[in-house]
């Protein structure tokens, strides 16, 4: 038995192609996954995304519980900063999962994975304990995500019937990463997709309504695997590819989420990661560009360029694609890589038995619909 | 809905064959098998000239999403391919039954079609699919 969103209906009706996630049912597109990509990138689209795990923290405790829990620091939260993304490590340093944390009324909520839902409560349970605090999880919220270009206007047309024109105003001019919540909905303008929009968090029960709303003002529906080419074009990591309990931050192009400052913040993981900042790490996240026909996909190798009969023994094998697809954008294949911090900005991949040319970029591909690769 | 007509034969691992001469064939990828793939991006399609026999790979299609191989349904030569798939991998999901097919065969062995399924025998097993 899977689990079904709010809005599952509204996919059927929609004609989704519905998969199974991480034990939910969700749609992976509604026709062509590369049409709602562009849709995103040059107008606007809209997910279903309350699949994610949804928390709220409460309690006089909480800023202290999460100064524990979190690498990076809840304090950076205020002014027009509502919204912070922040790892939750294991004492290791490993990744135990990433999410979005947001102002709320008289506390915070995090917005985590649905794959790792299971041991992250556990996980947040079980760090509460010294903490005067209510950890609950929301599954009467459900959760969309409206991005593009268009995607502010769209939302003020569609929130003139739910708010006053002064909160729709306040909607739509709120700054990137600001958030608001107005009579249980919550609004921030946050994303997954490298352009702007918003993120609303709402009544499970009202959202079935919001979301034919906005598909009468025009915004396209897109699916789970239009939102996996647009944050990797955007250069997003995604949970269980590039990060997970045994790959480092350091090694996952995440240390600018680790809030080192102040020195006397002892969170979880601190220790084992300033061992690994001080010794250094042998691995490195980078972006992949493939202008060669094929399509990279995760654990494919990664060699040294020109050398013939590879071997890992031998340590030609300098790494491994942790996230790969064909970009909409670009016309061609890109991907993030695990690589050797000494590894040059070319090299090779395998894919079925031959060797095709790749080259190393920053992460970060398109972003607000322009090509930024350096 | 997806469609499989009744006048090709099919193999388990999603092709499509069309006989359009006695030992002559057409080769593609079913309905089912486009729809299931999602938006192809990328052909690899086999060479004029090569000798394959049944089972063979004969090459790749890549959707955004998947990766999957190409096997030749019957053996014998590959006298065409399908070479506007290269630059218009999106046939494949708009035509697979009419411009995306992918190559044609000369049969060494016309007998062998035999062995593959009927459309009704191919519908049995994608339905046994999605069940499993």
């Amino acid at each position: 038995m899977l689990f079904r969103t709010p809005l599952y209906l509204a996919h059927q009706k929609l004609g989704a192609k519905l998969v199974d996630f991480g034990g939910w049912e969700m749609p992976l597109h509604y026709g062509s996954q590369i049409a709602e990509h562009h849709s995103v990138r040059r107008q606007c689209g809209m997910f279903d995304v309350s699949h994610m795990t949804i928390v709220d923290v409460f309690g006089s405790g909480a800023r202290a519980y999460l100064h524990y829990l979190l690498a990076n620091d809840v304090d950076k939260l205020s002014g027009d900063r509502q919204a912070l993304y922040s790892l939750m490590l294991n004492e290791a340093g490993g990744v135990i999962d990433d999410l979005m944390v947001y102002v709320i009324d008289k506390g915070f909520r995090l917005v985590l994975n649905c794959t790792t839902r299971v041991k992250d409560l556990a996980w947040m349970e079980a760090q509460a304990g010294g903490f005067d605090v209510s950890v609950s999880e929301r599954s009467d919220m459900a959760m969309l995500a409206i991005q593009g270009p268009e995607a502010i206007a769209k939302v003020q047309t569609v929130l003139r019937g739910h708010q006053s024109e002064d909160d729709s105003l306040l909607i739509a001019q709120l700054p990137r990463f600001g958030g608001v919540v107005l009579d249980q909905w919550h609004y921030a303008r946050t994303g997954y997709t490298g352009e702007d929009g918003l993120e609303v968090i709402l009544p499970a029960n009202q959202a079935e309504a919001f979301w034919w709303q906005l598909h009468e003002a025009g915004v396209a529906p897109a699916g789970l695997g239009a939102r996996d080419t647009l944050r990797l074009e955007a250069g997003l990591n995604l949970y269980g590819h590039e990060m997970d309990e045994q790959t480092s931050p350091l090694e996952a192009n995440l240390a600018w989420t680790i809030a080192w400052q102040p020195e006397d913040r002892n969170f979880v993981g601190r220790a084992a990661v300033a061992r690994q900042r001080e010794r250094g790490v042998p691995d490195k996240l980078v972006g992949v560009l493939m202008t060669e026909r094929g399509v990279l996909r995760a654990q494919q190798s990664i060699y040294c360029e020109g050398i013939e009969s590879p071997d890992a023994q031998t340590g030609t094998e300098i790494g491994i694609v942790t996230s790969g697809s064909f970009s909409p954008t670009l016309g061609y294949s890109v991907g993030l890589a695990r690589i050797a911090v000494s590894a040059g900005d070319k090299a090779e991949v395998e894919i079925r038995g031959k060797r095709k040319a790749v080259r190393f970029v920053a992460p970060g591909f398109v972003r607000n619909g322009k090509i930024t690769i350096n | 809905m997806v469609e499989t007509p009744a006048d090709l034969k099919y193999a388990e691992t999603h092709e499509w064959l069309r006989q359009d001469a006695d030992d002559v064939i057409t080769i593609g990828i079913t309905d089912y098998a486009q729809e299931s793939l999602g938006d192809v991006v990328y052909v690899e399609l086999p060479e004029v000239g090569d000798q394959l026999s049944a089972q063979d790979e004969a090459g790749a299609v890549e959707s955004v999403k998947a990766a999957s191989d190409i096997y030749a349904p019957v053996s014998g030569e590959v006298i065409a391919i399908n070479e506007e798939l290269e630059d218009e991998p999106g046939t494949i999901n708009e035509s697979p039954y009419g411009d995306g097919w992918f190559f044609k065969m000369r049969m060494s062995d016309p007998s062998e079609i035999d062995s593959l399924l009927s459309a009704e025998q191919y519908i049995t097993t994608t339905e046994e699919e999605e069940e499993g």
